[in-house]
Parts: C-alpha cells; structure tokens; sequence
C-alpha cells in the first residue's frame, strides 16, 4: 500500500471543489490516459481583478490524483493568476504532507492543469514541456526519460555519471542495473559499448565514526579510570597503553598480571568501554602487541 | 462489519490445520533432514508424508517428482532455464502475451541479453489463446513453452493439456505455471503431457517461501542451485521442512475441497458478479466468463480509476486488487488488460475480486451494499462522466494534453 499522508488522505475521502465550476471562463485539460492520471481544471476569473474566484476539478486517477486536484483548487482560490502561476509542483505535494515518489507526478499533473487553464484564459494555447518515463530511481524520483536526455546530452557513460548529473542511483543504489541499461542502449546507438571492466566501488564505513580520535582515547581514558578503584582494591591496577584503530592496548599490573581471571577481567573492561562508546572496541594486553610486531617484522 | 478478504489471488490465509500441523517443525522437531539420526530423521519422514500430499493433488505418477522450492518464481525460473541449458542447440521460447511477471520478466531479459528468441502468444478480447498461431511458433527451435494454466488477474484457463500435447508432438518441452489453478480445479498430470509445472504454497492456504515444481520423470534438467544432494540434487540448499509440511497438509485439505471451491465458493463469485453488474452501470466482466477459474471476477468499472477504487473499498473493510497503473506505480495498466484491447478508460478501473473457501455468502452482500456507491461517487469527480452517465462521445469530450 501506498504510504499517504492523513492530508492526501483527508483530501481524498473528502475533496473539495469537486465537480465542474459553472460559467467558468478558463479550463485546463491536461494528463494522460494511458497512465491512468488525467485532470480537467475549472476555473472562474474576475476579468478585472485577474483574481480566481472559484476553481473545481474533474479528476480520472489514483487517491493521490484526486487528493493533488482537490488541493490544488484549495492553494488558487483568491490568488491572482500571476501570483497563482508561480504555485510549484512542491507546493502542492508540501500542501499535502509530501507525496510518494512514484506519485509526485500527480502534483506535476495539477501544476500544468493550472498553467493550462490560464494559457486558456489569456487565449494562448499551453504546450506540455516534459515527457514522463517509468520511474528508475525511487530515492530522488527520476525517470527514464530524463535519464536518458541527460545521458545523450552529455555523453555519459557510466553510473556515477548519471548520479553526478541527475542524483539518480546516489540513494539505495538498487536501481543502478537499470541505469547501466539506458547506457548501453545509448551507447549502442553511438556504436560504443558499456565499459564493464570498472573496479568495485570503493567501500566507505556506512557510519562515520560519531567521534575524533581525541575524543575517542578520552572516553576510553575515562572508563579505564573508573575502573582502576575496583582493581585496586584486589591489589592489582590497569594501565592504558596505547589506542590503535578500535584496539585499546593495557598493561595489567600487580595481582592482576597473571591472573586467571585476566581474560575475563579484559573482556568486562572491553564491555564498559563499547557500551560507553556506542561502537565497537577491542581491548588487549599490550604485550600482545609486542609480540604481534615481532612476528609480523 | 468484519473485515471482507476478496483478494485470494494475491495470496491466503494459512489455514488454521495447516499452522497446527507446521509449529513443530519450530520446535522439537529442529532436525536436517539429512542428518542420521532420530532428530533428522523425524523431520525427513514428514517431508516424505508433504510430498505424497502434494503428489496426490497433481495426480503426479511418482512423488519423487515433486521438487520443493522457495516459491512459484524459483519454480519457473527453474524450469524455464533448466530447459535452456538442457537443449543448448534450441534458442526460442514461447510463451503467452499474458503471463505473470515470474515469466515474462525472466523471458525479457533473455531476449534483451543473452539473444533468445522469445515468441508471446496473443489473445483475443476474451483473453483466449490462438491454437493455430501457437502450432505454427512449435519447431525443433523451441527449448521450451511456458503458457500459464489459469490468468491470474481474470481467471482465464489456458488449455493447457491440448498444448503440451501439441508441443509433444513437435518434440518441444512444456512448462505451466499453474500457480492459480492447483488447488482451485482438478488435476491429473500422469494423464497429460505437461513436463514440468509451478505450484505457489501460499496460494492454496499454505505459508509464503514455499513452492514446489512437478517434474516429470525423464524430463532432461538442469538445476538452477547447485550444492548438497538435498531434493535428489534438483534444488540444493536445507529444506525449508516446516513450510513444506504445510504445504503437504495445504495441499491435501485443498484436494478435500474441490468439489466445495467449485459449487459453494463458485456461487458466491457468480452471486457477487450478477450482483454488481444488476447494480452498476458500465461495467462488464474481463476475460472468458465461460472458462474461467471457480473463484475469480475481473470486472472494469468505467471512467474511473481503480487505486481510488481499492482506497474507497479498504475504508469500508473490504480487500481486492485492481490492474491499474496506479496501484504498481507503473505507467501503464495491467498488460493482461491491454493484450486484450481493454480501453484505457476501462482497463484503469478493473477490480479483481477473489474468494476462498474461507470467506460467507453474507460477505457478497455486504460487498454488493457498498460497491455501487463508491463507483457513484467517483464518478461524480470523473470527467468523462456526466449527470446521469457517460458523457456523450466520452473520448472527443475530455481530450487531455499529454503529460
């Protein structure tokens, strides 16, 4: 199911200005059949004003259609149709709550009825500007068409490309064998082939670390200090050595050196430390490390 | 008012025997099926038990011809890429204009990369194939055929016997999906042709992730997931044993109710369609009414749009689906509804409505109560909808700018 908002909902169940306006004296029909969204746009205007008095809609669509016309004729009443012209696609999915991205084409729908009725009014005749393809990109609403405008237009010939020019595939990336397809059909037609040989996208930790490296040996300094006391009543003590990547290096001393419970007092000292960090830390006798380093040298 | 589930083609309900009957296999009954002792053993005689179950509601021959899978897709992909990589020197395929996406997206794909001919069988208004078009398709190119057994959207069957029989005769491989009918009408695959066929667990009131494809013995095959010996290393991977318990149980309550699918749940469907189409003008049943599935109804409101159809009825409690564009985000309506030349303006407002033995025949009153209003209301904001109806000359009357 779609994810509507309580407003396209709201706007849905109960439109308002359904229906065609009587003596209305501008009217926008725009949409498109095939697609199953199409909208016919009424509206009364004071010749002397240039104010809209009323606007109604007659909507063939989805929920969201029905909900963008409705809004729609809610934004325009009383505006001027200069003031009324400069009412966006956005404006109406923001008057709504927002919009699915698959379904920001019904608010584009309302913008160009709107645009349409007034060319009407003016006695101009509207021309559509845009074509709308199947949506590739879910994350930021792109479409094929404009895809491969971009693609052609500008030579394009890899994923990051299209991303550069059009954010399409910069979000979840799923749709990134869809894009490499419009490159290859547009390639084809230049006699060109896609270039597969393109190294695995370099990895970047999907979470930044939240803190500094100073930040970070802190904290650990910290937690080590609030532990030291408990230790030292049973004779024995910790020392931070060093803090490496996520590895934090300890010497133990005096009764805990040795200790048979050492491993288990390490793992304890690791436990404070990654809940008290919110990420994950490794901690280890330095002269681990000693050792590690004489193997490795 | 209870909530009304009229969309059994999108899937069911597990039935309540059939929960029972899998929550061991959650619990004590843990065991690998592969695995030599008592723990695995267990689990191995249950499957054993599912796969007769599920044998006995195909009329297979041999149960060992029940391959269990994932789901209906892995079924057909199985069967139709088996087929590729057994017959190596065959490049084309034949399938219907009318298929599932399971098929026709897998079929795209191979004819846009990897160069295979891939033949879609047209249909007639009512959804119904051309025999003759198919027989002359059939050649020793053919790796295999893959025509549905009933259309998931109207209910349409395919004959389907005739058609392996036909290939049969041409030498050629026949694969249904037939996840919409098992379960719904009888079958008896020893007696037909068919080599291989998809079945969809939670279709027939079994769990979702669950499938099985029929394959014939002798069949030549080859698997899609290679590893252990699992499936006699026809479908590696562990065993999803407590699904397919359920299935086998789903499988053997669903051959329980055949007669009861095909009168009592058959009446209902009939009961609402008559009862809609009393009630609402312009408005007629897609697909062969005549041939059809016992449980399915395809009517096309015209002049509105089905998402808002769907929204208006899920207020009021009751659950369908619609083949518009609108509903899979997609830009054009159901692809069953244009191969049959359904206009837009009717295809955008197709509702499926789909029974199962669970639901009342109150429920179709009830159903029958709220719909004309709804499609009243709608279309009182449609603009090809006048006062009274349709507005004269609907096309030539709104002619929108395309957008």
């Amino acid at each position: 199911m779609w994810d509507y908002t309580d407003t396209v909902k709201d706007h849905f169940f109960n439109p308002r200005n359904a229906g065609a306006v009587k003596e209305a004296n501008a009217t926008g029909e725009v949409g498109s059949i095939s697609c199953g969204d199409a909208l016919r746009l009424t509206l009364k205007v004071d010749p002397d004003t240039q104010k809209i008095t009323d606007a109604g809609f007659q909507t063939f669509g989805c929920g969201s259609a029905i909900a963008s016309s409705s809004a729609l004729t809610e934004i325009i009443k009383g505006k001027t149709l200069d003031e009324a012209l400069l009412v966006t696609n956005q404006d109406i999915a923001e008057f709504l709550g927002g919009l699915p991205p698959e379904k920001m084409h019904c608010s584009v729908m309302g913008r160009e009825a709107l645009q349409a009725a007034i060319a009407n009014f003016r006695g101009e005749v509207w021309q559509d500007d845009h074509e709308e393809g199947a949506l590739v990109c879910k994350c930021f609403a792109i479409d094929a068409v404009l895809i491969e405008k971009t693609v052609r237009e500008n030579n394009l010939s890899t994923v990051q490309d299209v991303t550069n020019y059009t954010k399409a595939g910069g979000g979840c990336s799923s749709c990134h064998e869809g894009i490499e397809d419009i490159i290859t059909k547009v390639l084809a037609e230049r006699g060109q082939t896609m270039d597969h040989q393109q190294p695995v996208p370099a990895v970047t930790p999907a979470k930044p670390y939240a803190m500094t490296n100073v930040q970070r040996m802190r904290r650990v300094e910290r937690v080590i200090e609030a532990i030291r006391p408990q230790l030292q009543r049973d004779h024995g003590d910790i020392e931070l050595v060093d803090i490496e990547g996520n590895t934090v290096y300890v010497n133990m001393i005096g009764a805990c050196s040795g200790c048979q419970l050492e491993a288990q007092t390490l793992g304890g000292i690791q436990q404070r430390i990654v809940e008290d960090l919110g990420e994950f830390m490794k901690v280890v006798p330095a002269k681990l490390r000693e050792q590690l380093v004489q193997i490795g040298g | 008012m209870a909530d009304i589930y009229l969309d059994n083609n999108a899937t069911t309900m597990v039935a309540p025997e059939v929960v029972q009957e899998m929550l061991p296999f959650f619990s004590e009954q843990f065991g690998n099926p592969s695995s030599m002792h008592s723990f695995g053993d267990k689990v191995g005689r249950a499957m054993k038990q599912a796969r007769i179950q599920v044998q006995k509601l195909l009329g297979a021959e041999h149960d060992s011809e029940i391959v269990f899978t994932s789901c209906g897709t892995e079924s057909d992909s199985t069967a139709i890429l088996s087929a590729l990589k057994a017959y190596p020197d065959r490049d084309e395929i034949i399938i219907t204009a009318v298929e599932h996406p399971a098929i026709l997206t897998l079929c795209d794909y191979l004819e846009k990369n990897e160069d295979y001919v891939v033949h879609k069988l047209r249909v007639d208004k009512q959804g119904r194939l051309d025999l003759d078009e198919y027989q002359d398709l059939l050649c020793n190119k053919t790796a295999i055929v893959s025509v549905m057994w009933a259309n998931n959207e109207t209910g349409t069957l395919f004959p389907v016997e005739t058609m392996a029989e036909m290939a049969h005769a041409k030498g050629v491989l026949f694969h249904t999906d037939a996840v919409q009918a098992v379960g719904k009408i009888p079958l008896d695959l020893k007696s037909t042709k068919i080599d291989m066929l998809s079945v969809s667990g939670h279709k027939l009131h079994a769990p979702k992730g669950v499938g099985v494809l029929y394959l014939r013995r002798g069949t030549r095959f080859r698997p899609l997931l290679r590893g252990g010996h699992q499936e006699r290393g026809r479908r590696a991977g562990t065993e999803n044993s407590a699904s397919i318990v359920a299935l086998g149980k789903a499988a053997e309550m669903a051959l329980e109710h055949l007669q009861f699918e095909n009168t009592q749940v058959k009446a209902m469907r009939d009961r609402l369609e008559q009862g809609l189409l009393a009630a609402i003008p312009n408005a007629f049943v897609t697909g062969d009414p005549t041939n059809r599935l016992p449980n399915t109804c395809n009517i096309a409101f015209e002049y509105i749009e089905g998402e808002a159809i769907l929204l208006m009825l899920n207020k009021m409690g009751i659950a369908a689906s619609s083949g518009s564009a609108c509903t899979s985000g997609s830009l054009e309506p159901s692809h069953v509804m244009m191969a049959m030349g359904i206009p837009y303006t009717a295809a955008h407002g197709t509702i499926r409505f789909s029974f199962s033995r669970y639901n009342k025949p109150e429920e179709v009153d009830q159903v029958i109560a709220v719909v004309p209003k709804i499609i009243a209301n709608l279309r009182k904001m449609s603009p090809y909808w006048g006062e009274n109806g349709p507005v004269a000359d609907p096309d030539k009357a709104f002619a929108p700018t395309y957008a």
